[in-house]
């Protein structure tokens, strides 16, 4: 019986990348979300708003902090509706928190040199880091157990109802943000604002009120996608918005920042990346790098496209404007 | 528009190194309290996570010793005739070795008495060298790779039983008592993950078992699904991961998210209230081991863990065990009648103590004599106690 076990075998290994894809693209899809909020603040005001992986973290904790309380005040209520009250509250705090941020840090300093702007990022980061550990501690908080876990298996791969729900809401998140960005006043305004912030305000765009606009935007997508890391993972902490902010980064960087369609293919080509190189490293180099390196990979890319195409995958080179 | 490479590869360098400034600028704080007339005062120094995704661990050994320190000033312990004050040193390392090497120098130029600690092994073995070179006690609360004893070092202890030890049980279990005949491994590259599942390794295989996979990931990573997918193609019908609870309970939601259904071992790491909690309802039928023996058989155990739950509440993991290295290590000094470390150690490495985990001697190399490891499942949301291999039997009516 030979060939039949070959076979079995052949099926096995496209069993296993179809399930890494599916792993990839879900992670991907959360990148993405995190990308768009990096893209945009830099289209628009070309600064890496380093403080934005702490809104996914702090869109993360108020979500569980929301969802727990309601589980201990036993209402009886379908876990995804608790959930659902969890994220409108997180939406809005991270609105808030996104406005405060740009208002309180960047505002000020918007004719300053580019590098004072990059350390009130970091300096941001770094409160909202502490704040969350005083606030919730230094443990990893658990998710509760009520979102609906059943499985589909699509071809000896399985996909849990989460990720499903997760990929797609991201691609109607991406797709409304494309949207509104192409069809509707406030998108033109962006636009506009994007290309020549000056002569947008001469002709009559309220200039702040555009980047008030994109960063609370940027905040709500942070928001939505801290649930879908900590529902997925299962977790949250503190510490978690350092690293996903620096993948999410890398993800605006691969696709090209400040374009939108980049961050979203960063985002998911980084995910999948990720989750191939995790898969297979240490099968192809004969164990002599491991999974373990799979975090490292997201940096190597960042590094090879800062290398060989700083503009990234779909931005184009343009003048530094004075 | 675009960054140039300069610009953002130097503000990459800003955002790391501001971080690892802050990192350290976060270590440790101590209680101190001028020494009064005829008092000395013994400082203990005790070293552990207290940030980072194990200081709930960290924690919970703080107060672990802690408790033991405000028990032995409360019972007003005299040395070379003055009445003692034990003060406590607290320091956290973030389970990383390269911040534990410094606050180990730091200990040592406070010229504390004795040190309680480290947490890991990956931090416990380098700074071992540290403590040994300044001629300090160092008695290991938790930290199990074989190498921290191994380095002919006269000043390393440890209340816990090593690797070796607990690999062999795990092994064995593995195989003989869950039928496994494909197992696979991942481990979080740290000296105890690592050391752990090496010795898992060769004792599953010993016992007849195929390691089917090998993967790995690190002390600080949430995302498991790569490497759980690797892990789902090979059938295996055990999967040991070395590693802690912080990242043995998402893995084990991430496992069942992946319709795995191994069986899902760990050592001592996972053996925490924390891993049911992070598990998110799924760690129902894991197993784990956990040196020594389970606390209710112990004669000081139940007592001890009331008085630790009223105080600090849940005992996570390794509490009894530093309260017992301080209570063994304040022995050895009343028995020498001199809190100085030379003069203790060699008290130290004879003495026969009754602790709440286990009755403490050491072997010639530093490690704790006959101990016994215990099996535990998780039952009904909580780990319960399955069997105890080996150990010596604690004298019954020898409760402190």
């Amino acid at each position: 019986m030979v060939p039949r076990q070959r076979l079995q075998q052949r099926n096995n290994i496209l069993d296993i990348f179809l399930q890494q894809l599916i792993n990839g693209l879900v992670l991907g899809s959360v990148y993405a979300l995190i990308a768009l909020g990096y893209t945009m603040v830099y289209g628009i005001l070309e600064l890496i708003n380093f403080a934005h992986g702490e809104v996914v973290m702090i869109g993360a904790m108020v979500t569980l902090a929301v969802v727990n309380m309601l589980l201990a005040s036993g209402v009886d209520i379908p876990g995804i509706m608790i959930v659902a009250a969890g994220l409108l509250v997180a939406i809005s705090v991270c609105m808030a928190l996104g406005f405060a941020i740009e208002r309180i840090a960047y505002r000020p300093l918007r004719k300053a040199p580019r590098l004072a702007p990059l350390i009130t990022a970091i300096g941001v980061s770094i409160v909202l880091q502490n704040v969350a550990m005083i606030i919730w501690g230094r443990s990893y908080i658990s998710f509760p157990p009520i979102l609906p876990m059943t499985r589909h298996e699509i071809g000896g791969a399985g996909i849990t109802d989460l990720q499903i729900f997760i990929f797609l809401l991201a691609l109607v998140l991406m797709a409304g943000l494309v949207m509104l960005i192409n069809k509707t006043r406030i998108g033109r305004a962006m636009r506009a604002t994007a290309q020549a912030p000056e002569i947008a305000g001469l002709m009559g765009v309220n200039v702040n009120a555009v980047i008030s606009f994109t960063f609370i935007l940027g905040s709500a997508l942070a928001a939505i996608a801290g649930l879908m890391v900590s529902a997925y993972y299962g977790i949250a902490h503190y510490y978690m918005g350092f690293l996903l902010g620096l993948k999410a980064f890398t993800a605006a960087v691969l696709g090209g920042i400040g374009n939108i369609a980049g961050a979203m293919l960063g985002g998911l080509l980084l995910g999948v990346i990720e989750s191939m190189a995790a898969g297979y490293i240490g099968d192809l180099t004969g164990g002599f790098l491991g999974s373990h390196y799979q975090d490292v990979f997201a940096f190597f890319v960042l590094i090879g496209v800062l290398v060989f195409r700083p503009s990234g995958l779909l931005g184009e080179r343009v003048a530094e404007r004075a | 528009m675009i960054l140039g490479e300069k610009k953002l590869k130097s503000r990459l360098l800003v955002v790391l190194l501001s971080t690892a400034l802050l990192n350290l600028a976060a270590c440790g704080k101590k209680d101190t309290v001028p020494a009064a007339d005829g008092e000395m005062v013994v400082k203990i120094g005790a070293i552990q996570p207290l940030t980072g995704p194990q200081s709930h661990l960290g924690k919970d050994n703080e107060n672990g010793t802690r408790m033991a320190i405000d028990d032995a000033n409360a019972k007003g312990i005299s040395i070379g005739g003055k009445k003692v004050r034990f003060e406590l040193l607290s320091e956290d390392d973030q389970a990383d070795p390269k911040t534990a090497t410094i606050v180990a120098q730091k200990m040592v130029d406070e010229k504390v008495n004795g040190i309680i600690g480290h947490l890991n092994s990956g931090t416990t073995i380098p700074t071992s060298k540290i403590y040994s070179d300044a001629g300090i006690v160092q008695i290991s609360p938790s930290a199990t790779n074989p190498k921290y004893t191994e380095q002919g070092f006269r000043t390393a202890f440890r209340v816990m039983p090593n690797d070796v030890q607990q690999g062999r049980v795990l092994g064995d279990f593995a195989v003989t008592r869950l039928g496994a005949k494909k197992v696979a491994i991942i481990d979080d590259r740290t000296a105890y993950g690592q050391g752990l599942a090496d010795q898992f390794e060769t004792a599953a295989k010993a016992a007849g078992a195929e390691i089917v996979t090998r993967q790995y990931t690190t002390d600080r990573s949430t995302d498991f699904m790569a490497i759980l997918t690797a892990v789902k193609s090979e059938n295996a019908d055990v999967l040991f991961f070395g590693g802690m609870d912080a990242q043995g309970g998402p893995m084990i939601k991430q496992f069942k998210t992946l319709g795995l259904n191994a069986k899902f071992l760990m050592g001592d790491g996972g053996s925490t209230p924390e891993f049911i909690k992070l598990s998110g309802g799924n760690a129902e039928g894991a197993y784990s081991s956990l040196p020594g023996l389970p606390l209710d058989k112990m004669p000081g155990g139940k007592e001890f863990s009331d008085r630790f739950t009223a105080k600090y509440g849940q005992i996570q993991l390794y509490a009894p065990y530093c309260y017992d290295a301080v209570s063994v290590m304040i022995a050895a000094m009343q028995k020498a009648d001199s809190a100085d470390p030379a003069k203790y150690m060699p008290v130290l490495a004879g003495i026969t103590h009754d602790g709440v985990t286990a009755r403490v001697s050491f072997d010639a190399k530093g490690d704790i004599r006959d101990g016994a490891i215990t099996l535990y499942q998780v039952k009904n949301g909580k780990w319960e106690v399955l069997e105890t291999v080996g150990g010596a039997a604690p004298a019954p009516a020898a409760a402190q």
